[in-house]
């Protein structure tokens, strides 16, 4: 085969009818049609209040410029981990309120209690120990059991279950000390295994006896902090008990069809009953008062089994015998469990207050009506509204106020019950009018709290309810009390948790940002945040809603200097240790912050306030990104303002906008950056007439070239560079061919310099990469050969218009590209060996796809060359026929143009070999 | 191949009055034919009488066990000799509870030193080769219910250190004062026996109150009369420090088989149930547990 020598010629096009002969029809896409390509806007898809309106709505009207990138939303800030970290840190976070009503909703059976599965969790995490505690067990189960022969008089399942008794009653049982509160929990939850598997293997008399060991814990109020867990973890023992013998009797009762759930007790037949008789009388035999109880109550619901209503004849028996526990905070967790087992109607709640509470001798129906009886204790009342439904405790708010201030100081501090009473108003509304003075009333009660600590808990709560109802004047008073509060000694230091609360429910209602800064003490509150990563944090959820809640971009001053300074925070938490992800976030944040400036007409003020944040910001690649394109986009505003002709003030604004991002994008670490930036601001420049900055730009973007590196890291992962190297060349050449060439360097002056950039650099080895690019630029040079260019910029001759199809220039393109003919020929001829044969078939029938789309195939040689093209490539069969067959059917349809008659000669020189 | 006796009665409680039938099936069940000389069924109900060493002497009472007296017993051929097929076989059978002569059912009872037991024993004899197979089952029987109306008694009570029995050192003891009632002395043995307790004053912490239910035995036999009381049941009812002045209910359910409508027979007596309140203080004062204040009870089933 002789290729070399080839003679190029480009084919002469008309862009014009050609896009009108191809162009599909215009199909109109009604506002309401579904379409892939149109955009969905998620208008907030974090926020937490009230996001219920349209959270996911796909419309095409223009998203919000910061619509929140859903990927980066995920990294809030910070990983997810610390995040519930911090969740729990927190006393009570700003979802408290939600949390509260979505429990409410999922309880079933009284929408005015929480249900005991939300209760269980918060008493397990908060009531926690490092006291040694002590736990009474039998070994019985460990024992083992070797059968004595001596007496025979006793058959076998007697003697094991008299010795089983034994074991379990007195004989074996065993204090073991000093466990620490994990061994502690770790001893039940074998308890509750061996439970199970006593009951699994019919032992029931062990398993009642292990039920009755449990139960008698309950009267250790020894390490009475830990106490409420503990409760909380035998009466998980006490309900699975319940449960398997409820079950265990059901199931008696499902011949021949089980029991509907509303059955009654005539249904039940005489085996199930005398079964759970037989429970009762054991129950009733216990000798201890704790355990009988416990495991009564367990049982309670056993009851409807034998007797139609008699579970309401049982429960105020046991109430009552709860009177007999002498240890008043026994008592009450007895009484809890008969509550929650019950799962009680209210009628049932308020008689167990009675009981509880003996100097009361009437019970109203009304709940309020009630509550002057009872000598007010500080106790209930704060039960009450920690209890009852929060919408019940706002409506009386009023009362409730009036009746803390009667409550007597010694036995329960008046700002713990504010703070109850603060924690229901956080998520229901008392009355308008009453609003006001609930605030005072409160509010006087906590000014005068005197430990931070306590002073701190209860503001903190009441700042929800000052945000809810009231002005940024309120909230600004309220915010000096807690600065005058927090600032001695350094109070605050001690008190983040809950001043980062303040802030976030601040937040949460104040979502304007001009109004928020015009908070005199808001400023000075952040002061208090003197821990790097507790100011940094502060700073993250700030950043956070400004970006999610900022609609319109701003220039105010107050906004802009906070926010800097809040942004500045952010940047400067930065350092060596930091990871890529915190990085990422924090300059997502400093971004969206960025792209809401806006001065308006005032392009210059803008351009200094991208000279400040890049000082500010420099540890940051991204925000220097961002800052770039800021600084392209001004340019770009500016010529829009100008209608596309500079004015000579406005042309030395462009051109410091170019000296602003040429000194910018050397700063970037990132390669790819650098180039994508170069030749963006080089497009930028030129779109401006800033012709000799547009080469500066282009040159210097060639000059980078040779240090990409030929894998570069991604995620922390190493991957090849040479895709995106490729991607960017194809970009930089359709780039080129509206810049003009300089007048003093040669002609093609930039492509030259591309291309010799392309040949020295180092590819990967065994890479047909170069030769791509050599290909590609191929139809750059033959759109460079067209009288009219297929786009251009305006008010910028190109070279159509410098050259004026000169051709002494076209045929400088015509060499170039017979050198690069040449050049990808040669390579073709050094894949003739087996293993690259495939490679070698695709990339001549990518060169026979150029010559057919570029080049002037009349021309014989042109013609032979892409004729022998196409055999090379089918030759060895390695070619896709589909896209064969489509290439063929292109060319006949193209032949039916007017001047390209001379296809269907090639056509018939074209032959399709099937695969052998 | 093992075959398997078993007695179903048709009560799932197994409680049975005079002259009611006791009715249910014997249940062979086994994987082939079963060869047999004959199954019989035998009903008897028994009472024990034991002599307890306290008031006898442990060898008297070793040897000078009191007859027992048989109450009722019946003895059936069910099956005749022959063979039962394999599988499950269930074969009904009924026996009429009468009493021979003026001799009454007593209800069933089991205590130390009386004891009140009807069984039913099913045996199947079997070739030399084969051992013989028998199953006892117990069944409970339930005097009738007593005619006259039960007027309820009650009857209030006070403890204090001056009302205490068996006291040395009455000067020693802290002061006390309990007062209470019971809602009736003569009790429905289906029903649980209630009242209510008041801790008036106490000059030291109360550990706990318990009640306890003691019977009362007496044997006769030709030596005379021996009379014992032992606890059936013993439960708490206040635990710890109770509050003052609060009435504490007292609440207790008559075990079953343990207790029984009180009884008097020319050869035995159960009866005179007593229920004692129970108390015990601090340590510190007083080591051992003060026990006090029995009520008779008269047990009796309506």
């Amino acid at each position: 085969r002789h290729m070399t020598g080839e003679k190029w010629h480009s084919r002469a096009r008309r862009y014009e009818s050609e896009l009108q002969s191809c162009g599909l029809e215009v199909a109109p896409v009604e506002f309401s049609d579904y379409h892939p390509l149109k955009s969905i806007t998620v208008t907030d898809s974090k926020s937490r209040r009230g996001a219920r309106k349209g959270s996911t709505s796909s419309s095409s009207s223009s998203s919000s410029s910061v619509a929140p990138d859903p990927l980066s939303s995920m990294l809030d800030g910070t990983d997810p981990l610390s995040m519930f970290a911090a969740a729990s840190a927190s006393e009570s976070p700003p979802t408290l309120s939600q949390s509260r009503k979505r429990r409410e909703k999922e309880d079933e059976v009284g929408v005015d209690f929480e249900p005991w599965s939300s209760k269980r969790g918060e008493i397990l995490a908060r009531f926690t120990t490092t006291e040694k505690l002590s736990i009474n067990l039998f070994m019985g189960s460990e024992k083992g059991k070797a059968p004595s022969l001596a007496s025979s008089a006793v058959s076998e399942k007697v003697r094991t279950r008299l010795e089983e008794l034994d074991d379990l009653e007195e004989g074996s049982q065993r204090e073991l000390l000093n466990l620490s509160q994990q061994d502690y929990v770790n001893r039940i939850e074998e308890l509750n295994q061996s439970l199970k598997e006593a009951w699994a293997s019919d032992q029931k008399v062990k398993a009642l006896k292990i039920v009755i060991q449990c139960s008698k814990l309950l009267s250790d109020t020894a390490v009475i902090q830990f106490y409420p867990s503990k409760f909380v973890l035998i009466t998980d023992i006490l309900d699975t008990f319940g449960r398997l013998v409820y079950e265990r009797i059901w199931s008696m009762c499902s011949d021949p069809r089980p029991l509907p759930d509303s059955f009654t007790a005539d249904e039940v037949n005489d085996t199930a009953k005398e079964t759970c008789l037989n429970w009762f009388f054991k129950i009733a035999s216990i000798r201890e008062l704790i355990p009988r109880l416990y495991v009564e109550v367990a049982l309670l619901k056993c009851n409807r089994f034998l007797t139609k209503c008699g579970i309401q004849e049982t429960v105020p028996r046991l109430t009552a015998m709860i009177r007999g526990i002498g240890d008043p905070l026994v008592a009450v967790y007895a009484r809890a469990y008969l509550c929650r087992v019950r799962l009680a109607s209210r009628t049932y709640f308020l008689s167990t207050l009675s009981h509880w509470l003996p100097s009361f001798t009437e019970i109203s129906t009304a709940p309020l009506a009630f509550f002057p009886l009872l000598g007010w204790s500080a106790l209930l009342l704060n039960s009450v509204m920690w209890a009852f439904r929060a919408e019940f405790i706002a409506t009386r708010a009023t009362d409730f106020i009036g009746m803390i201030k009667d409550c007597d100081e010694a036995g329960f501090p008046q700002h713990l019950l504010f703070g109850s009473l603060g924690r229901s108003l956080a998520c229901a509304d008392p009355p308008e009018a009453e609003r006001l003075p609930i605030l005072n009333e409160a509010w006087k009660v906590i000014t005068k709290v005197r430990s931070p600590q306590d002073y701190i808990n209860c503001a903190e709560i009441w700042v929800e309810f000052t945000c809810r109802h009231f002005t940024k004047r309120e909230v600004n008073t309220v915010l000096s009390d807690i600065i005058k509060h927090m600032t001695p000694d350094r109070a605050f230091e001690d008190a983040y948790p809950q001043l980062q609360s303040v802030i976030r429910k601040i937040l949460t209602y104040f979502h304007d940002f001009s109004v928020l800064f015009s908070m005199e003490r808001f400023l000075p509150f952040m002061d208090m945040f003197q821990k790097d990563s507790v100011r940094v944090g502060v700073c993250l959820s700030i950043m956070d809603v400004f970006i999610k809640h900022q609609q319109e971009p701003t220039r105010d001053p107050v906004i802009l200097n906070a926010l800097l300074h809040v942004c500045k925070t952010m940047h400067d938490s930065v350092n060596a240790l930091t990871l890529e992800d915190e990085k990422r976030s924090l300059a997502l944040l400093i971004n969206g912050f960025i792209r809401m400036v806006s001065f308006g007409r005032d392009f210059e003020q803008q351009l200094s306030f991208c000279v400040e944040a890049r000082a500010t910001f420099c540890n940051l690649e991204p925000v220097l990104v961002q800052l770039i394109h800021t600084v392209n986009q001004l340019a770009m505003e500016t010529r829009r303002v100008m209608r596309g002709s500079h004015s000579r003030k406005t042309a030395a604004f462009v051109r410091a906008c170019a000296a602003y991002s040429f000194i910018t994008i050397p700063s970037l670490t990132s390669i790819f950056s650098r180039l994508n930036l170069y030749l963006l601001s080089g497009q930028v420049a030129l779109a401006n007439q800033c012709l000799s900055q547009a080469d500066a730009f282009l040159k210097a973007a060639v000059s980078v070239l040779p240090e990409v590196p030929r894998s570069i890291s991604i995620e922390g992962k190493l991957r090849s560079s040479e895709g995106f190297l490729l991607d960017f060349i194809n970009n930089f050449l359709s780039a080129l061919l509206v810049v003009p060439d300089h007048p003093e360097a040669g002609v093609l002056f930039l492509v030259r310099g591309l291309l010799n950039m392309v040949q020295d650099y180092t590819w990967e080895d065994n890479s047909d990469a170069k030769v791509h690019v050599y290909i590609s630029a191929l139809p750059l040079l033959a759109a460079m050969s067209q009288e009219s260019y297929l786009y251009s910029i305006p008010k910028v001759d190109s070279n159509e218009t410098l050259y004026g199809g000169d051709p002494k220039f076209l045929a400088e393109i015509n060499k170039l590209c017979e050198t690069l003919i040449g050049q990808v020929l040669d390579h073709l001829k050094t894949l003739g060996r087996d293993e690259s044969i495939h490679r070698q078939g695709s990339l001549a029938f990518s060169l026979f796809g150029c010559l057919l789309a570029h080049g002037d195939l009349r021309n014989n040689k042109l013609n032979q060359l892409a004729v022998n093209l196409w055999n090379l490539s089918h030759k060895q069969g390695y070619c896709n026929t589909r896209t064969s067959v489509r290439t063929l059917e292109f060319i006949k349809h193209q032949a039916q143009q007017p001047d390209m008659v001379h296809l269907s000669d090639v056509l018939h020189r074209l032959t399709l070999q099937s695969r052998t | 191949m093992s075959a398997s006796l078993d007695i179903r009665l048709k009560r799932a409680n197994k409680v049975y009055h005079e002259g009611e039938v006791l009715a249910g099936v014997v249940a062979i069940v086994s994987k082939e034919a079963v060869q047999h000389q004959g199954i019989t069924l035998t009903m008897e109900g028994i009472v024990n009488l034991q002599l307890s060493s306290k008031s006898v002497g442990v060898f008297e009472a070793f040897y000078n066990s009191v007859k027992p007296i048989q109450l009722i017993t019946s003895n059936i051929e069910v099956v005749k000799q022959g063979k039962v097929p394999g599988g499950k076989t269930e074969i009904p059978f009924e026996f009429p509870l009468h009493t021979k002569g003026n001799k009454v059912l007593y209800e069933t009872y089991h205590g130390v030193f009386v004891n009140i037991q009807y069984t039913l024993r099913c045996d199947m004899k079997r070739s030399l080769l084969a051992k013989d197979l028998s199953k006892t089952c117990e069944f409970m029987v339930h005097c009738l219910p007593q005619k006259a109306k039960l007027q309820p008694t009650p009857v209030d009570f006070t403890i204090t250190p001056e009302t205490l029995q068996n006291v040395r050192e009455r000067s020693l003891l802290p002061k006390f004062l309990i007062r209470g009632h019971l809602d009736a002395t003569n009790c429905v043995i289906t029903k649980p026996l209630t009242g209510e307790l008041v801790v008036e004053s106490s000059d030291v912490a109360i550990k706990s109150i318990e009640l306890q239910l003691v019977r009362v035995e007496t044997c006769g036999c030709a030596e005379g009369y021996a009379r014992d009381a032992t606890e059936i049941q013993n439960i708490q009812i206040a635990e710890g420090d109770v509050c003052h002045s609060l009435p504490i209910p007292i609440y207790m359910v008559f075990p079953r088989l343990f207790t029984c409508p009180t009884l008097e027979t020319i050869n035995f007596k159960v009866g005179e149930f007593t229920c004692n309140k129970y108390k015990s203080n601090s340590a510190t004062v007083c080591g051992l547990p003060m026990a006090d204040r029995c009520d008779s009870l008269f047990l009796c089933r309506v």
